[in-house]
Order: C-alpha cells, then sequence, then structure tokens
C-alpha cells in the first residue's frame, strides 16, 4: 500500500469527522496565534520605546540638575548654558538649549480651557536638537526670545483641545494671565508612553520666565552635538565646562553621568536607550511566560482531544486489522492525521497571528519575532504527534478481537 | 490426488483465565473444512462457538493446538503474516456489521483492497462487482448510516468477498437482523455456497443452520455432533472449480 494511499485514508478519516477536526484545528490555532502575538506585542512595545527615544535625537545629552532647589552654586542658569557655546572648549557642541518646564498650565481661547501636560520655555535651537518640527506656521525665532515676545508654539492635543474645526495660527491664549500669540503647530508626535507626547506647548525661555516660572534655575540644558558619533565628546567637553563653573572637583568627573557627587546629572539618549531597552525585555519575556502557559494548556487541549478521538476510533482500528490492516498502515494513518491536524491548525495559527499583527493591539503595534513562530510551531506539532501517535501505536498493537470489543 | 482442505484444526483448545477463574472456552476441537462446503457451527450461548469463530478469523489466537488455512500455518505467523492472512485468505462477516462509519459502502468493500495495495480504478471496479453480486450495487454512494440493517450486512459480506478469499467466516450474521432481512442475506450465502465458495457460520437459529450443507453442534467447547444434511447431503462438487465470481 503506497503512502500516497495512506495520506489519502487519513485526509478521509479527517473528513469524515469535520466539526472535531475543525474543533481541534482551532485549539492548536488559538495556542500558537496566541504565543506569537503575545511575543510580538511585547517587542513591539521594545521597538516603540526605542523608536520614541530614537526620536529624541540620538546626538543630543541632556544637562539636568540633581539638587532640587538647593542652594543657587549648584543650579543650572542661563549663563552656564550660555558657557556651553564656548568653539574652544567644546568645539563639537553644535546648538544649546536651556529649558524651563511648566507643567499644567492653563491656557484658555475664547472660554475653553485646557490644562497643558507640558509647557516647554527654551530658545529656537531646541526645536532641531529634540526633534520636534513644526507642522503648520513657524516656530518662534531667536529675536523672538530675545525680545520676549509673547508667542507660543502649541501641539496636537492643545489644537484639538482649544481650536476644534479652527486655524490657530495668530489666535490669542491666555496662560497665566498672560496673552500668547499661536505662531505655530507642533507636527503630529507619536506617543507610546502613558504621558501625551502632543499635549505641549512651546514658548520662548524669556517669555515663559517672564510669565510662569520666575528666574530661578534651568530645569535642563539640550546640547545638541554636530554628529551622533561626537555626542560622547560633547558629553565630557560639557562635563568640563561644568565642573569648571559649578567647581566641582576632577576627581568626580569621572562619575559624571548620573553619578551622586556631582550636583548635575548628563542623560545621553543612547544610554537611555539601553536602559529602556532592558526594561521592554523584560516586558517582552513576561509576555513570552504567558504565552508558554497558553501555548501549554492549548496543548493540553491537544493532547485530550488526540487521545479521545484515537480512544473512540479503537474499534474501527479493529475492523481495519479484521480486514487485514498491517500495524504499520494503521499507526502511519493515525500518525499523519494527527500531522495534519497539528501541521494545519499551525499554519492557521501562524496566519491568525500575521493578520493580527498587522492591527494595533492596545496602542502598540505588535513586531514579530521569528523565533516565536518556530517554536510555537514546534511545540503544538510535536504534541499533537506524541498524543496522535502514541495511543494509536497502543491501540495498533492490540489483537483485533481486543480492539473489537473495546468500548 | 485428494485436494487440500480449506480448514483444518486440531486439538484447539482456548483457556481464558487462570487459577480458580479457569475457563476452558474450547476444549479440544477438531474440525476439517473442505473447499466449496458450506458449514453451519451451532450451539447456544458459551458453548465456545464465538471464540471458535475469533480463532479460525485469525483476530485471537488459540492457547493449543494447530491451525492450518488453506495449506498455512497460521499459529505460527507474525503480526505482519497475520495481517496479510487476515486479508487474502479470510473474508469476515461480524454480528454488528463492523462497517466504517461515515465511509461510503463502495469505500467500505474497497476497503480490504485497498490493503491488499489493489490500484483504485481496479479497486473501484472489483468493490462495484462485489456490490452487485448481494444486489446493492445502486446504494453504493450510500453511508452505513443510511442503509438497512439487511443492507449493511449485505455491504458487509460484499466487503468479505471482494479479495475472493479462500474462506468465507459469518459470526452470527442474521443475528441483528428481522426476518425478511435474514432471508435477503440468506439468499446471498446460498447463491456464494452454489457458485462454489466455502462458507463457515455460526448461528443459534435452527432455520438457519437448516440451510447449510453441514451442521456442527458444539457444546462446552467440545464437536458432539457433526451431521451432513437433506439432499446436499454428498461431497461438495466442483472443489476445483470453487474459486470464481457468480
Amino acid at each position: 500500500m503506497s503512502f500516497y494511499e495512506v495520506i489519502r485514508f487519513a485526509l478521509r478519516g479527517l473528513s469524515a469527522n469535520k466539526l472535531r477536526s475543525a474543533l481541534t484545528m482551532l485549539g492548536i490555532l488559538i495556542g500558537v496565534a496566541a504565543v506569537i502575538l503575545l511575543v510580538a506585542v511585547g517587542n513591539g512595545s521594545a521597538k516603540a520605546i526605542s523608536d520614541r527615544i530614537e526620536a529624541l535625537g540620538t546626538n543630543t545629552i541632556t544637562v539636568m540638575s540633581t539638587g532640587r532647589g538647593g542652594s543657587s552654586s549648584t543650579a543650572l542658569t542661563v549663563p552656564i548654558a550660555n558657557a556651553l557655546v564656548d568653539p574652544g572648549l567644546a568645539p563639537d557642541v553644535a546648538s544649546v538649549s536651556p529649558v524651563v518646564t511648566a507643567s499644567a498650565s492653563t491656557m484658555t481661547y475664547e472660554g475653553s480651557e485646557h490644562s497643558v501636560s507640558s509647557f516647554v520655555g527654551t530658545t529656537p535651537t531646541w526645536f532641531g536638537a529634540s526633534n520636534t518640527p513644526v507642522g503648520t506656521g513657524a516656530a518662534f525665532t531667536a529675536d523672538d526670545e530675545a525680545q520676549g515676545r509673547r508667542v507660543v508654539v502649541i501641539g496636537q492635543t492643545v489644537v484639538e483641545e482649544l481650536f476644534p474645526g479652527v486655524d490657530p495660527i495668530d489666535k490669542q491664549v491666555t496662560v497665566g494671565g498672560a496673552l500668547f500669540t499661536v505662531v505655530g503647530v507642533l507636527a503630529q508626535k507619536s506617543s507610546t508612553g502613558f504621558q501625551d507626547a502632543n499635549d505641549t506647548a512651546v514658548a520662548p525661555l524669556s517669555a515663559v520666565r517672564e510669565v510662569l516660572t520666575g528666574y530661578g534655575s534651568l530645569n535642563s540644558i539640550l546640547v545638541q552635538a554636530k554628529s551622533p558619533d561626537k555626542v560622547d565628546a560633547v558629553q565630557s567637553e560639557v562635563a568640563t565646562i561644568l565642573n569648571q563653573r559649578l567647581k566641582v572637583s576632577a576627581t568626580t568627573t569621572a562619575t559624571a553621568n548620573g553619578g551622586s557627587s556631582t550636583p548635575y546629572r548628563i542623560q545621553n539618549a543612547s544610554q537611555l536607550l539601553a536602559t529602556q531597552t532592558e526594561t521592554a525585555d523584560t516586558f517582552t519575556t513576561l509576555l513570552g511566560a504567558v504565552a508558554a502557559i497558553s501555548l501549554l494548556v492549548g496543548g493540553i487541549g491537544i493532547t485530550n482531544i488526540m487521545l479521545v478521538t484515537v480512544t473512540e476510533r479503537t474499534r474501527e482500528i479493529g475492523i481495519r486489522k479484521a480486514l487485514g490492516a498491517p500495524r504499520r498502515v494503521i499507526l502511519t494513518q493515525f500518525l499523519i492525521e494527527a500531522t495534519l491536524l497539528s501541521v494545519l491548525g499551525g499554519a492557521l495559527g501562524v496566519a491568525a497571528a500575521l493578520i493580527g499583527s498587522s492591527f494595533e493591539i492596545v496602542g502598540v503595534k505588535p513586531v514579530i519575532v521569528p523565533s516565536s513562530i518556530g517554536l510555537a510551531l514546534g511545540v503544538s506539532i510535536a504534541i499533537g504527534l506524541f498524543f496522535g501517535g502514541l495511543p494509536a501505536s497502543r491501540a495498533a498493537r492490540l489483537r483485533p478481537i481486543d480492539a473489537l470489543r473495546y468500548e | 490426488m485428494t485436494p487440500r482442505p480449506v480448514l483444518d484444526v486440531r486439538d484447539l483448545t482456548k483457556v481464558y483465565g487462570t487459577g480458580e477463574a479457569t475457563v476452558h472456552a474450547l476444549a479440544g476441537v477438531s474440525l476439517t473444512v473442505e473447499r466449496g462446503d458450506y458449514v453451519a457451527i451451532m450451539g447456544s450461548s458459551g458453548s465456545g462457538k464465538s471464540t471458535l469463530m475469533n480463532i479460525l478469523g485469525a483476530l485471537d489466537v488459540p492457547t493449543a493446538g494447530s491451525y492450518h488455512l488453506d495449506g498455512v500455518d497460521v499459529s505460527k505467523l507474525a503480526d505482519r503474516q497475520l495481517a496479510l492472512a487476515r486479508n487474502r485468505l479470510i473474508g469476515f462477516i461480524f454480528q454488528a456489521f463492523n462497517l466504517i462509519p461515515r465511509t461510503t459502502a463502495v469505500a467500505n468493500v474497497e476497503l480490504p483492497l485497498a490493503y491488499a495495495g489493489v490500484k483504485p480504478k481496479e479497486r473501484r471496479r472489483r468493490a462495484m462487482a462485489a456490490l452487485d453480486v448481494v444486489g446493492l450495487a445502486d446504494r453504493a454512494k450510500h453511508e452505513p448510516n443510511q442503509l438497512s440493517g439487511g443492507q449493511q450486512q449485505r455491504v458487509a459480506v460484499a466487503r468479505a468477498l471482494v479479495t475472493e478469499p479462500a474462506l468465507l467466516l459469518a459470526d452470527e450474521p442474521t443475528g441483528n437482523l428481522d426476518s425478511h432481512s435474514t432471508a435477503d442475506v440468506l439468499e446471498v450465502f446460498d447463491e456464494l455456497s452454489a457458485a462454489g465458495r466455502t462458507i463457515v457460520l455460526i448461528t443459534h437459529e435452527p432455520e438457519v443452520g437448516d440451510r447449510t450443507k453441514r451442521l456442527i453442534r458444539l457444546v462446552d467447547g467440545q464437536i458432539v455432533e457433526d451431521t451432513r444434511q437433506s439432499a446436499l447431503d454428498r461431497r461438495p462438487v466442483g472443489a476445483t472449480t470453487g474459486r470464481h465470481t457468480a
């Protein structure tokens, strides 16, 4: 009896029980698809985080003060920021943008109110350095900053809240009791974190300090390097200047990044990236573990159905043996049935996962991990084969009369 | 030259259980069936007739004794050859029909041929011929649950004879059938016998036993009566021309 014939027998066996075959495949499908999709979601969120950090600009460093409202000698100030623009000491610095941030400042326009989660006061170089392009209108200019003009560039969320269906350019909004003229709208930014990256407004540093934050210290200084590979050089140049200005002893400079002994902290986007990727990897592992459990449960389902299928057909095996079917043929038939079920179910599961991954799931665009496909398929097929094959070989070994009498 | 008997069993015993619970289902049965014979084995329940049938059909193995089927010593066969013997030498008809469910009549009849390695086209032709013999060629595409009990049993008969076996064994073939269906099936057996087939059946219905050429009574695992009966009480003729289809 040829192998082709045995395959036809297996197909006939499967089609004789269409509903059960379909349900078995559905079980495998769900198990496989769940594993692939969950891992893809974990991976996708990791990718989204790293993309977002990369969007911040990998050629910038951020200097932040570690002294919380402490003595003025350790605070970051505008003169310190200006000192960083020094072609002699810091030849690789492209631009320096001092930043003050006012959180939750209320902006009103014609009676509607919106609390802007991040109101940034800075210089025009910030737009380029922080990778925040202006969509419509224009950014404010260095002249606006120098004159302290009250102009503002607002994010998309603010536009939606305050100007539904209205062009916001040249409209006047009130912030902290002062009128600001909207000169531009920021381009839509992808926000994947908990904070809405579009719920923001950017105004000249001088204006924000005058109206909202006062003339205290800066929140941070964004320093842009001339190219991404100069970031490390810029970091040490900035550290040198800051140590000079803030009178930090040279021995502590080695631990300048985030070290607790310095009054400032230099954050480098690539370091941030490494930390965040680590976090995301943990997340992926967690999701993978959940998925593995669902695969295990799916596997037990497959096991159960295979056992029932074969046990229920012990009598049929007896009939076939009585008609002269050799043990090998019976075993092959049931093995092929099990293989077809698990392979087809697995393949459909992969297809379902691939289709599912083209949609956003809880705000995350899943990114398929190829190895998860192999793993999920492999496990489901192995389970199907083992638990389809084991009872089949037991039944095929029975004497026909015992198989026929089986109830 | 004496023709080789189809069936030749010597001192067959079958013991179930051990110790106190030992049951001697067969206590030394010797039996020879010549080609073309039509034998009924009768006995009350527990007489060992089903056990004998299962051993003759190579579905079960005897505890002791020899069993030659068409000259082949079945008791010495390994699993592989045993499967071959069941396929080529024996056509078995069960009381419960035992058709494969959700499979058409013609596919059921084709099954033994498929295991014998016959090509699909030839298989279909021979299966249809066998169904024609039992008068069910027009029901070839029906599944077992669309057929009456008598029709199912006739499909099972077609399946048993499609490989042209040396021996047709029927285990209470009419046990699950009403009198009308019983008549249909027995008619098929009569025709097959007339065509020279060797048939051994077991039954507890006298009207079935009466139609055969030879009647064997089994009591407590032993043969107590072996008679040739009626006008057919003679050595079967045409023993050498036995193997052709009706």
